[in-house]
């Protein structure tokens, strides 16, 4: 029974306290070699070491297993990830050691070890009796693992030898240790172990030379390159050591916290405070110190002297050369003189690293056989990265994935590798991989698995459905939706009840039926959290024969659906609700515009239409209702592309347009998800999957407030009745577009709405503040969101049609359930905003340069952001500041004064869009911006903020002759004179070379960034 | 504990058991000569140390009971047992919990209409805590009143076992403990089968609770396995000096 033989006490000390814990030592740990006739094999596995193992490699031409090093598995993981790597062993030792070091690396190595094809096993030699060791007196716990490593080797070369059949040398199973620490590998060497560096492993792997590429640099190496650069001036501040930075924190010297770089201006960043609402601005690259976005960092406050403020300047771009960097110290110095200033710190040591593989393009270097070349990452907060390839040219033109290895104090970028290829740049296919892969968006084909789980075709309503559910199908039924939606997830009904009142049905598909907890469809639509949609395609979150057919309430077949019915007075006072599984018919499908146009017409009075215009009346007196209580209309222009049904571009762009009857589901969806949201709570007060939206702290508005302040409207803030009631009044007749625009300002000021398990917060903060109800939850689309799945679990466990089950009434589970789609949320939104970025380019790529009309939505130091309300885009425009025309910077206004005109917010200007193609690698949407200010004519070369490419440098020189030539263009708009004079006034190769990292605000998206 | 696994995939847990696995458990019998009946037990970091009085004339009259035994027990917990020192060994509402679960444990389990109007003392006292606190001091108490020479209908045997990531593990330790899981303690007559103590801490779902039984069950006859070769050895030592004179 006790398989313990041995018995060792582990003693640990953490602070005051010791720790006391046993260690068990056991004697059926096997080796998993699957020929081994000496172990006690148990059973339960299936993934074992190959009897006669193959390897490419020439360096160890005999038959051999794989043991690695830690640093081979935290530095390598890229290139272990090769299929080339097979019968791997990987200690217990390694992996506690990685799992405490970098959890995301030990999260791919478990999911090699699960993959059987790969025969990656684990030996928990920590708990052998043969290959436990103890810690030596004041022997470092690093050496200790080594010496456990080398351990488990020289006892798998011992036990391998056991069990040799032949006795031919040459097949002997052999351990080869892969170390890149050069003390561990002598020592091995020492003890008679065959060990190499991953480097020289890899090197000999025959037919495998690009896997070289991917090798992350070792330490060795970075020192090299270090001595290389004694001479260099660029030294970054030393870190200090992690126990200085912890004891620091302890004592208040240094605030730990989140690092994020600023959009706009790569020498500017924000240091968020753990448990704190404090952020912390940093400035220059010498106080950045080497941290990466999303670093948690330690930082330390400078004295109130020091303090600075951020520039307004939008600075685009790392510059290439060291000229320009030392323009950019004296601005920041320049800055410093400034009276806004911020609370500011520097950063003095990392915490944790938080880099993941970035996509991106390469940057080829001057020299022609150069093997150093800088990487540019599609994110713009991520720094260039250097890396080493010599497949430089192969990868020109390409978007690639590098990581990054590690940033030496010397090194002016951080030292990277190259990972993988995705494709050509400007291929659809590509960006839209990057895209999704940016924004971590599981996008691979449902896997046999998941497929498994489906219902057999062909499927029919069973009797016993019959019998279980409500029979509503010979009600009129009818859904509404955007034109070309396959996935209908929600369909209306009215009638009129003997009592005079009114019966209203939302039914909701019933995805729940065919999805079980606990399927393996089930773990992939959890995984995948919601559907993705993209401008040209919809990655769903369940399979096509869901969500496009099976639970699609689509018209004239009967569906299965999950109804909330209420009976409701004409005033629509709800009278009473109820929940119920039911079978429904859809009579029609519509689109919004068909359904409108019913209700319009007055010919029609058939029971459909009339049950349209009655829903339509109570929705308008439900949305009065819901503005009454200070529920915000805010704005955010959104954009539809019309497709090219054969080659799937964009041909035509427009705003989408809203009609009634798009209010009309909207307003009983809302109702329906209130409700849904009431009884949960009420059943599962500790359990439910909720939805709020906190209220945004005061100073979110500001921004706003100085904008209304400027045309001379002053907004209430303090509840969101007054917002709604302040912004509902500030128009300006012949600008109506202006209250839009302050809309869009003030979706900015808002939080973002987040799920969250009811029993972990308190229930005054369950407030949904946008649409001003006190409680809130998804309910309305199952097919698209998993928080809806839940939602449904838990209504039908709610009303008995559902047994519950043991992950359903799990508080973490829930809440876990619930952090895990708010980040797959705001990708999502990320991912389609970014496709919509994408499209645009293709779009503008298509077509002559455009002239179209702008308003000013922020004005900063150097630059202009403008919105262009035709297309819902949003840029900015630089102004150069070397330019000999005086910028004059106002910042109480806030206005720009450029020469004598002046740029104010909401100021109408002409912009023009064009394309800029002058390179492969180097597309994006430009504006040429003319401000159209009565008389003067004012031509600026202006970045559009979308698209993020290259610019080598030399191909600013290409850019400035083309602009030339398109600044005569512009020509005919006023006189020569005047135009000459300005074009003197501007410089515009200075411009030119901000393209590279451009700022990203889009006024597409409803999304609110909370800061 | 983040960024532990309190169960490694390969199915190990972290002090090296297997899920089902009991820990290293040592009984010692008849430890104090100035208690009528005492024991003490390890189960693997776990001590513990059990002393019974009686049966004995009632101490304070107003208690006595006409019918069956006064159980007096009192559980308290050393002020070294703990990795921070303890303020008070008992009082505390936890411990009084304890007393109070164990005193009905074994009104369930002695045969308390033999002594009426008299009084039986059960005195545990924890020495390391490292898990499964409440049942090692059944253990323990069970073999003192054996000792002792109580009349008690079988054996009372209990185990303590969580349920971590849809698997229960037996005789948890403090680690596991402070994981927060489920808990569930069961003590069993092993003979019959007949449940004495049904402790459950935190949440655990009724689909569960099958599972969650079974091992706390086997775990059950497991220890009463070593509780009685416990008594039979100790039997043994004690043969001579019975008979010997």
């Amino acid at each position: 029974m006790l398989k313990s033989k041995v018995f060792v006490k582990k003693t640990r000390k953490g602070g005051v306290m010791k720790i006391v814990r046993e260690h068990y030592l056991r004697d059926d740990v096997w080796c998993r070699v699957s020929h081994c006739e000496h172990c006690d094999q148990s059973a339960d596995d299936e993934n074992l070491l190959d009897t006669a193992p193959f390897s490419p490699s020439k360096i160890c031409n005999y038959p051999h297993y794989l043991l690695l090093d830690t640093n081979v598995v935290l530095h390598q993981i890229d290139v272990l990830e090769d299929p080339v790597f097979r019968n791997v062993i990987i200690l217990q030792t390694v992996l506690q050691e990685v799992q405490h070091l970098n959890s995301s690396i030990y999260k791919r190595i478990r999911d090699m070890i699960s993959n059987k094809d790969r025969k990656f096993i684990v030996f928990s030699n920590e708990h052998h009796r043969e290959t436990y060791i103890e810690r030596g007196k004041d022997e470092p716990s690093n050496d200790r693992n080594d010496r456990a490593i080398r351990t488990a080797a020289s006892w798998y070369n011992k036990h391998l030898k056991n069990f040799q059949v032949s006795n031919d040398d040459e097949k002997r199973i052999r351990i080869v240790l892969l170390t890149d620490d050069k003390e561990n590998r002598e020592k091995a060497q020492k003890a008679g172990i065959i060990s190499f560096t991953a480097h020289e492993y890899v090197e000999s792997l025959e037919g495998c030379e690009g896997l070289v590429d991917r090798l992350a640099h070792s330490s060795d190496l970075g020192q090299d390159q270090m001595d290389d650069k004694k001479g260099r001036k660029f030294v970054y501040p030393e870190h200090l050591p992690l126990t200085k930075i912890l004891s620091g924190i302890k004592s208040g010297k240094y605030l730990q916290g989140v690092f994020h770089r600023s959009r706009e201006n790569y020498t500017e960043a924000y240091v968020f405070v753990h448990d704190g609402d404090k952020q912390v601005f940093i400035q220059s690259l010498m106080r950045l110190n080497r941290a990466v976005n999303e670093d948690i960092v330690a930082v330390q406050i400078l004295p109130k002297s020091q303090w600075t403020c951020p520039s307004s300047v939008v600075t685009l771009t790392v510059a290439d050369d060291d000229d320009e960097e030392e323009d950019e110290n004296e601005e920041t110095e320049l800055n410093e003189g400034n009276t806004n200033k911020v609370l500011s710190g520097k950063v003095v040591g990392i915490i944790k690293r938080n880099w993941r593989p970035y996509c991106g393009v390469l940057s080829k270097s001057a020299r022609p056989q150069g093997t150093r070349h800088l990487f540019i990452a599609a994110e713009k907060r991520i720094p260039r990265i250097a890396i080493e390839t010599r497949q430089a040219s192969a990868l020109e033109g390409q978007r690639i994935v590098v990581s990054i290895d590690s940033w030496p104090q010397t090194s002016k970028y951080p030292v990277g590798h190259f990972v993988r290829k995705l494709g050509a740049i400007g291929d659809k296919q590509t960006e839209n991989e990057l895209l999704l892969l940016e924004r971590d968006v599981p996008h691979l084909p449902f896997s046999a698995a998941v497929l498994k789980d489906l219902p057999v075709m062909p499927w029919s309503i069973t009797d016993e459905d019959v019998k279980s559910r409500l029979d509503l199908r010979h009600i009129a039924v009818c859904s509404i939706d955007p034109p070309g939606c396959t996935d209908i997830d929600d369909a209306l009904h009215w009638r009129m009840l003997e009592n005079g009142n009114f019966e209203v049905g939302v039914h909701i598909a019933d995805v729940t039926h065919f999805i079980k907890p606990g399927t393996s469809l089930d773990d992939e639509a959890w995984n995948r959290g919601t559907t993705v949609y993209l401008t040209d395609k919809r990655i769903d979150m369940v399979p096509g024969l869901l969500s496009s057919d099976l639970c699609s309430l689509r018209s004239n077949v009967d569906r299965l659906a999950f109804s909330c019915i209420w009976q409701m007075t004409p005033q629509a006072e709800i009278v009473s609700t109820t929940f119920t599984k039911s079978i429904i018919c859809s009579r029609v499908s519509f689109m919004y515009a068909e359904a409108q146009m019913r209700i319009d017409d007055p010919s029609q009075t058939d029971e459909i239409t009339v049950s349209l215009r009655h829903l339509n009346q109570l929705a308008k007196i439900l949305k009065a209702k819901r503005i009454e209580q200070g529920a915000l209309t805010l704005a955010s222009p959104e954009v539809r592309f019309h497709i090219d049904s054969e080659t799937h571009d964009p041909v035509d762009l427009q705003t989408k347009e809203l009609q009634e009857t798009n209010s009309l589901v909207e307003e009983f969806m809302l109702l329906a998800n209130i409700s849904v949201a009431k009884k949960i709570f009420q059943h599962f007060p500790e359990f439910a999957v909720l939805r709020r939206h906190p209220s945004p702290p005061p100073a979110n508005y500001d921004v706003l407030v100085k904008a209304a302040r400027s045309k001379g409207f002053d907004l209430e803030v303090d509840s969101a009745k007054s917002l709604a009631v302040s912004l509902e009044s500030a128009q300006i007749p012949d600008e109506p577009y202006f209250n839009t625009l302050l809309r869009i300002l003030a979706t900015r000021c808002m939080m973002q709405a987040v799920y969250f398990c009811s029993g972990t917060i308190k229930e005054e903060d369950f407030l949904h503040y946008g649409l001003a109800t006190p409680i809130y939850t998804h309910f309305t689309s199952p097919i698209r969101r998993y928080s809806d799945i839940m939602v449904h679990r838990l209504l039908a466990v709610a009303i008995g049609a559902l047994d519950s089950y043991p992950d359903l009434l799990n508080k973490n589970k829930t809440q876990k359930l619930c952090n895990h789609l708010n980040m797959r949320h705001k990708m999502a939104q990320y991912a389609s905003r970014d496709s919509i970025d994408l499209h645009c380019q293709l779009f503008f790529q298509n077509k002559a340069i455009e002239e179209e009309e702008a308003f000013v939505l922020f004005v900063r130091k150097n630059a202009l952001q403008v919105l262009i309300p035709k297309y819902g885009l949003e840029g900015t425009v630089l102004m150069s500041k070397d330019s000999p025309t005086e910028v004059v910077f106002n910042e109480e206004e806030p206005s720009l004064k450029v020469g004598d005109v002046t740029y104010r917010l909401f100021d109408r200007v002409l912009v023009k869009i064009n394309v800029n193609t002058s390179s492969t690698e180097n597309k994006f949407l430009s504006f040429s911006l003319m401000s159209k200010k009565t008389d003067h004519v004012f031509i600026i070369f202006a970045t559009m903020i979308r698209w993020r490419g290259v610019s080598n440098d030399n191909s600013s020189y290409t850019k400035k002759s083309a602009t030339g030539s398109k600044l005569k263009e512009f020509g005919n708009t006023d006189t020569a004179a005047t135009l000459h004079e300005n074009l003197l006034s501007i410089s515009l190769v200075p411009t030119l070379q901000h393209f590279k990292l451009p700022v990203h605000f889009s006024a597409l998206y409803k999304i609110i960034i909370s800061r | 504990m983040a960024g532990l696994d309190i169960l490694s995939p390969e199915g190990l847990r972290l002090d090296g058991r297997r899920p089902h696995e009991l820990r290293k458990i040592v009984f010692r019998m008849g430890v104090f000569k100035q208690a009528d009946g005492s024991a003490y037990i390890e189960m693997g970091n776990t001590k513990a140390l059990a002393t019974v009085y009686g049966p004995h004339e009632v101490t304070s009259k107003s208690k006595i009971l006409h019918d069956r035994v006064l159980l007096n027990c009192q559980f308290s917990m050393a002020t070294f047992s703990t990795g921070e020192r303890k303020k008070r060994p008992k009082g505390d509402r936890r411990s009084t919990e304890t007393s109070l679960l164990i005193r009905r444990t074994f009104e369930a389990a002695i045969l308390a209409q033999l002594y009426p109007r008299s009084q039986i003392d059960i005195y545990v006292q924890i020495l390391q805590a490292d898990g499964s606190n409440q049942s090692a001091c059944i253990n323990a108490a069970t073999l003192a009143l054996i000792d002792a020479g109580i009349p008690m209908k079988d054996y009372v045997s209990a185990c303590t076992v969580s349920f971590v990531n849809d698997k229960p593990l037996m005789d948890i330790n403090y680690l596991e403990e402070s994981f927060r899981g489920p808990q569930l303690s069961l003590a069993v007559l092993p003979k019959s089968g007949n449940i004495v103590m049904f402790q459950m801490d935190s949440r655990l779902h009724v689909d569960n609770l099958e599972r969650v039984l079974d091992l706390a069950k086997k775990g059950c006859t497991d220890i009463h396995a070593l509780q009685r070769q416990t008594v039979h050895e100790f039997s043994q030592e004690c043969l001579p000096s019975l008979t010997g004179n």
